[in-house]
């Protein structure tokens, strides 16, 4: 039992200025994410790895870089040599964005929404392996700011004085930002594009330029956000996913393409932070609150509360005007059974073909119960248009109850199939309720809160769930003990639930959503309640993760907390994206290729993280519809020639 | 459908045996899997640690007239992947056994997976307490000293200094929740009027440094028990350096002696702290000089404490195979409880009780020469040691 | 006109931050009756239809269809009550083909959108098949509307508008954005169509041929309030109409 002590006025002003250069170097990471989304809207995954990239170029240019094709002295510790390489940093992280959008990003902006993502996340693994080799594996702590290594004296408090430099710095680089923009002919541009861009395709701008000069700016925000870091953080390999998160959820809570709005947001979830810890632990009306174990999801929480009450965040806007801004979607055709009749008789004959391969079965079964997942997605991301980057949630949660029916209530497995699909779905309908509300990247962004929101339930649980270590022994009966035993009923189930969910999408429940995609005026105005479609479809995808989920937890013997993690939401969402959202096998051939290339190059090379993102982004720049879509493509080409000669 | 599993049966029981055959003329494989690009500062040396030792073994002619061949995998840090990769490792590499892990749930995750196939698995690195406890089984052993161990390491000093008012933080999940437990407890049994005047939870990799120094210099603590490691550690040391949090206050710290996390503090390294780690440079017992002195000049390098556990597992495993005289999984475990053998660290033994070896630490407190961290006034204390009760064992243990 | 009108509109107003939107307007329509409304650009006749469809509420005012009031009801509803639409800029299911888009609207008529197994497109084939007929598309209905001509997507509208066997069509400016003989035609088809099926018609409209040539009413919105209405011929011949299009040129322009 920990002590109560009281909060003073001291110690209230000490932690606000805690959280003020917390958000500092937070706020101008989510102004430049705002300011490319809202001009190119791409969702820049990458954007954490710039930030961490400013670290290590900040690191390097204080204290020089040897490697086998560069050796550099570094500036040394004086208040120039470190402020000069705060800057240059910058100014190099922004070139690396340039070379980003130029060598990737460009050649894939007519691809289907959110394509953009899949290549941002590839990058996020090259810059990655990247990094690892050229500044190794352990942390690199850098120098304290020369001439600022102080602290000042504030209500008895020692407050450090570059805490102090860095609140001042932020709403500076703020000011510089709404001037540039205000003021500029590139900021008038920006911000047209921002509201409208089509329009600035129609006033003869060029583009790619604008573009590009958005990508150096943002890039090289996120650059200095880093750099400014070095005298607080320590620079390593975790920087990327730690920030990005974060990231994001200011720029939305800010609104997106605000950049006012990202400043409050950075400081409002910065001083929350601070908040929480100052809190520590607390009794009120005899229940005892851990508000410091809070800071594990509070930015999560506090997002939820801001789009549940405000939809476009704090200063966002609704799009001012609707209009297509990729090319319509295809139609939708239902998979030949030329194509799945065979394939599925074919994986049912492996056991018998090739029945030493136990590994085989295993890698197989994981591909399946992937696909399943991955389609309960694509139901949500392609036909009904409503992204989800929190689609684990579901996929996890129904793993925790299939285990912990097997293992506290007794109830037997094959019985948990059922029933755990059935409480995924039951939290998506809670979940599903808010989002539907929502549209687009905010929409997405909720789905990601809830996640969390989950994830950090069963991550704190720990005596039900058994916490970050997760629960063992959640092996399934005897009489599915062989492996090809367990790969049949896996096969048979999720081929089942394929078959529902893409038998669903040529009803009339799911004709309703895809109605709604691709008009939202026009359903409303024949009478369909879309909200209540897209709800129950949300539980009906959120289900169906679940019977994933489910069988992935008896197929491995054990779970924990990262199944509904963001890299798991990611991972479905890449799968989906690589084969291709706009059709429907798409989504099965981006499971398959991305488990199999990811155990394949990691048993090759040392350096399988980059050589995936190379393969990954190799896919995306040659098939910009998606592996499926990419074949359709060709095989309709192919049968074209056919006819024609 | 009689005919197709008669032919199935004929196939399968073909390629059973005759892949055994194969395999009895090449070398004996080991399949190790650890989270290589999730934590790359403890294994890169850690990978460094088994290399030196599978060459050291063969150059010896290796073990039951064989030389052994490791056979590594990435397991992405996910117990899904591990599981998968372990499958890998025994069906396609016909690997005899296990070893390797790193974060808990993935060992916790591969222990289980080891003891439904009925397979020798000896986990390498993950810290917690429960894989050889509550969680423990037949086929499972692990090498290091368990958080619970190295946190009873340190009682003695903390209860030497008979501080009253402690204050703790810890990196949000298991290994920093079950070190905070510990310490609880231990320290209140021998000391029963201590308080915890605060108790700070921070996300694994995300502390807030700066709110959580002054939130704990705000609470007035008279000490400091801490379980972060890595860049939380870094920050938390610098954010509290400024805010003279540590002024007039003792810091306990585990793991914060070890190279990997001790050296990138560099002149920084808090003097004075308590902690458990590894003064590779100062080690004078003959087994570790010949390490030492084998692993620097193989690679140029300093070994880590991540390079003793790679090597020591490796050992174990020879070890098992030569006293089981043969590559039965049955036969290997019956080896490995009770199994002593050397190490860096001098001899440790797998304790049939519990499948926990006795392979210690070194706890000492934290000094800077030449600008970098160190430590001194340490001394190695035998995991045999630090273990609680063989009763208590028993009662965590369950019995398989 | 005889018996309860289709539509009756008594007192409609809405203020947007002061200023009057719609203010006290009054008009009805009679079956199989179309009636125009026009008036200059920030008359108020998009607020006036926003609040008829269901997208804005009033502020003051009542709305009724058939003796039934739909003021302030969401749009769905007041579709489910009877009453069509089509939008200035079209608005069809791109990524479907001609015939399930009306199947889509027959379906949500039906309320059979929580079947999750039955097959959509198999589902009033013969209805969808004889309303494509009415709007002379039943030739184009295997074709997907993504790449369909405008003027084409302007009938799949309409087609689509009739499958509630609406009571009353509510049509925002039909013709924008077609070609002069496609007005023509797309209009006769519409007056044939509410003559037929005794559905009264509301359109908005700015081209005052289309107006002059098919509706038979006029009504005239300026600055919120109705100041004219009457026949084609009477609204033409009003000064304060004449005086609102003074020098525009739209009401003569053209001849009649």
């Amino acid at each position: 039992m920990s002590a109560q002590f009281a909060v003073t006025f001291a110690s209230v002003v000490a932690q606000l200025l805690n959280g003020l250069a917390g958000a500092s170097s937070l706020f101008m990471v989510a102004a430049g994410l705002s300011l490319i989304f809202g001009v190119t809207r791409i969702v820049n995954f990458a954007h954490g790895s710039l930030y961490m990239l400013g670290l290590y170029g900040g690191y390097s240019l204080l204290e020089g870089l040897q490697t086998s094709l560069l050796s550099f002295g570094g500036f040394g510790r004086s208040p120039l040599g470190f402020w000069a390489a705060v800057v240059i940093a910058a100014l190099l992280v922004g070139v690396a964005g340039v070379l980003i959008e130029v060598l990737v990003l460009r050649r894939i902006y007519r691809a289907p929404e959110l394509f953009q993502l899949l290549a941002t996340f590839a990058v996020v693994l090259v810059v990655k392996d990247i990094a690892l080799a050229v500044w190794g594996a352990e942390d690199l702590v850098g120098p304290r700011a020369p001439g600022l290594s102080g602290t000042v004296d504030i209500l008895g408090r020692h407050v450090p004085q570059y805490d102090l430099a860095l609140i001042v710095i932020a709403p500076v680089v703020l000011l510089g930002l709404w001037l540039a923009l205000a003021r500029t002919r590139w900021g008038a541009l920006v911000r047209a594009a921002t509201q409208d861009r089509e329009m600035v395709g129609a006033l003869g701008v060029n583009e790619a330029w604008l573009f590009t000069g958005v990508f150096f700016v943002g890039a090289m925000l996120a650059g200095l956000g880093g750099a400014l870091q070095l005298p607080r953080e320590p620079a390593h390999l975790g920087l990327d996913l730690a920030l990005i998160a974060d990231a994001f959820v200011v720029t939305v809570v800010g609104g997106l393409g605000s950049v006012p709005g990202a400043f409050l947001a950075a400081i409002l979830i910065g001083v929350v932070k601070a908040f929480c810890v100052a809190l520590g632990t607390r009794e009120w009306l005899g229940i005892e609150i851990s508000f410091s174990r809070l800071t594990l999801v509070v930015e999560f929480l506090v997002m939820a509360a801001v789009l549940i009450a405000r939809p476009y965040g704090l200063l966002g806007r609704p799009p001012a005007v609707q209009r297509a801004a990729t090319e319509p979607a295809p139609p939708l055709s239902p998979p030949r059974w030329q194509v799945w009749a065979p394939a599925l008789v074919l994986l049912a004959l492996v056991p018998l073909a090739l029945p030493g391969d136990r590994y085989l079965l295993v890698l197989l079964t994981d591909i399946i119960i992937f696909a399943l997942f991955a389609v309960s997605l694509h139901v949500l991301m392609g036909p009904s248009g409503m992204v989800s980057f929190g689609h684990a949630a579901y996929f996890g949660i129904a793993a925790y109850a299939a285990a912990l029916l097997l293992k506290r209530a007794a109830v037997p497995m094959e019985a948990t199939l059922l029933m755990a699909p059935i409480v995924a779905g039951g939290l998506a309908l809670l979940f599903g309720w808010f989002c539907v509300r929502l549209s687009g990247v905010y929409l997405a962004m909720l789905t990601l809160a809830f996640a969390q929101i989950a994830w950090s339930v069963i991550y704190q649980w720990g005596s039900l769930t058994g916490g970050s270590n997760g629960m063992i022994g959640v092996w399934p009966p005897s009489w599915l003990a062989s492996k090809s035993a367990y790969y049949w009923l896996a096969l048979a189930l999720c081929a089942l639930g394929i078959a529902f969910l893409w038998r669903v999408l040529f009803s009339p429940f799911g004709y309703a959503l895809r109605a709604g995609r691709d008009s939202s005026l026009r359903v409303e105005a024949i009478g369909i309640d879309l909200r209540r479609q897209q709800w129950l479809a949300f539980a009906l995808a959120g289900a169906l993760a679940g019977l994933a989920g489910a069988l992935f937890a008896f197929s491995k013997g054990s779970i924990s907390p990262e199944l509904s993690s963001i890299a798991q939401s990611t991972d479905a969402l890449v799968m989906v994206l690589l084969g291709g959202v706009e059709t429907l096998t798409g989504p099965v051939a981006g499971a398959a290729v991305f488990t199999w290339l990811k155990d394949e190059l990691a048993r090759r090379t040392e350096f399988w993280r980059a050589l995936l993102g190379l393969v990954i982004l190799a896919l995306v720049l040659s098939f910009p519809q998606g592996i499926a879509g990419g074949a359709r493509q060709l095989w309709d080409r192919l049968r074209q020639r056919g006819v024609a000669t | 459908m009689k005919r197709r599993t008669v032919l199935g049966l004929a196939a399968a029981s073909a390629a059973g045996l005759a892949l055994p055959a194969r395999a009895q003329q090449g070398p004996i494989k080991i399949g190790e899997l650890n989270s290589y690009k999730v934590f790359p500062a403890f294994l890169e040396p850690y990978k460094k640690g088994w290399e030196l030792a599978m060459d050291e073994v063969n150059a010896a002619g290796g073990v039951l007239g064989r030389k052994i061949e490791i056979v590594s995998r990435d397991d992405s840090g996910t117990p899904g992947d591990a599981v998968r990769v372990a499958e890998e490792l025994l069906s396609r590499e016909q690997a005899a056994f296990l070893i390797g892990t790193f974060p808990s749930n993935v060992g916790l995750a591969v222990a289980d997976f080891a003891k439904q196939r009925k397979t020798l698995f000896i986990a390498a690195e993950p810290l917690t307490d429960k894989i050889v406890w509550d969680q423990g089984n037949r086929y499972t052993f692990r090498l290091r000293a368990s958080t619970y161990m190295q946190t009873a390491m340190l009682i003695p000093d903390a209860v030497k200094l008979k501080k009253k008012r402690w204050a703790i933080v810890y990196p949000n999940y298991e290994y920093g929740q079950s070190a905070t437990a510990a310490f609880k407890k231990l320290l209140q049994a021998r000391q029963p009027d201590v308080t915890f005047v605060i108790e700070q939870a921070s996300p694994l990799g995300k502390i807030e440094a700066g709110a959580v120094a002054q939130a704990i210099a705000d609470a007035k603590p008279e000490a400091i028990f801490s379980s972060l490691f890595g860049a939380d550690l870094a920050k938390f040391v610098r954010e509290g350096n400024q805010r003279q949090l540590f002024k007039g206050v003792e810091v306990f710290n585990l793991l914060a002696g070890e190279p990997e996390y001790l050296d990138p503090l560099k002149d920084e390294a808090p003097k004075g702290w308590y902690v458990t780690g590894y003064p590779w440079n100062e080690i004078k017992i003959p087994a570790h000089a010949k390490f030492l002195a084998a692993y620097q000049a193989k690679y140029k390098d300093y070994p880590r404490l991540g390079s003793i556990v790679g090597y020591s597992v490796v050992m174990s495993a020879v070890a098992a195979i030569k006293k089981a005289g043969a590559l039965d999984q049955e036969k290997l475990v019956d080896a490995m409880a009770g199994l002593t053998h050397s190490t860096p660290f001098g001899d440790i033994t797998y304790r049939a009780l519990d499948h926990q070896s006795t392979m210690g630490a070194f706890v000492g407190q934290i000094g800077v020469k030449d600008g970098k961290g160190m430590m001194v006034n340490w001394r190695y204390v035998d995991g045999k040691d630090a273990l609680p009760s063989d009763d208590d064992v028993r009662k965590m243990r369950p019995s398989n | 006109m005889t018996g309860t009108p289709v539509l009756d509109v008594r007192g409609l107003a809405k203020a947007f931050g002061g200023v009057r939107a719609v203010d006290e307007v009054d008009f009805s329509v009679g079956a199989g009756e179309l009636l125009a409304m026009i008036g200059p650009n920030g008359a108020g006749k998009s607020t006036c239809f926003n609040m008829l469809n269901g997208q804005l509420r009033p502020d003051a005012g009542a709305v009724s269809l058939a003796g039934r009031s739909i003021a302030g009801l969401a749009p769905r509803r007041i579709w489910r009550l009877g009453v069509g639409r089509t939008f200035q800029i079209t608005a069809t299911f791109v990524s479907m083909t001609v015939r399930e888009n009306v199947q889509m609207a027959l379906l949500s008529y039906h309320r059979r959108l929580g079947s999750l197994l039955s097959r959509a497109r198999d589902l009033y084939v013969a209805e969808a098949d004889a309303l494509l007929d009415r709007v002379a598309m039943r030739d184009q209905a295997e074709r997907v509307c993504g790449v369909l001509a405008y003027g084409d997507l302007k009938r799949v509208e309409l087609a689509v508008a009739l499958a509630n066997d609406p009571k009353l069509l509510l049509m925002d400016e039909p013709t924008a954005g077609m070609a002069p003989r496609e007005r023509v035609q797309l209009m006769e088809l519409a007056a044939r169509l509410a003559r037929e099926r005794a559905i009264a018609v509301l359109f908005t409209e700015h081209d005052m041929d289309v107006v002059f040539a098919h509706a038979d009413r006029v009504i005239v919105l300026d600055r919120g309030r109705l100041i004219a209405q009457g026949t084609p011929a009477e609204v033409r011949a009003d000064p304060q109409v004449q005086a609102v299009y003074l020098g525009s040129g739209v009401m003569y322009g053209h001849g009649g």
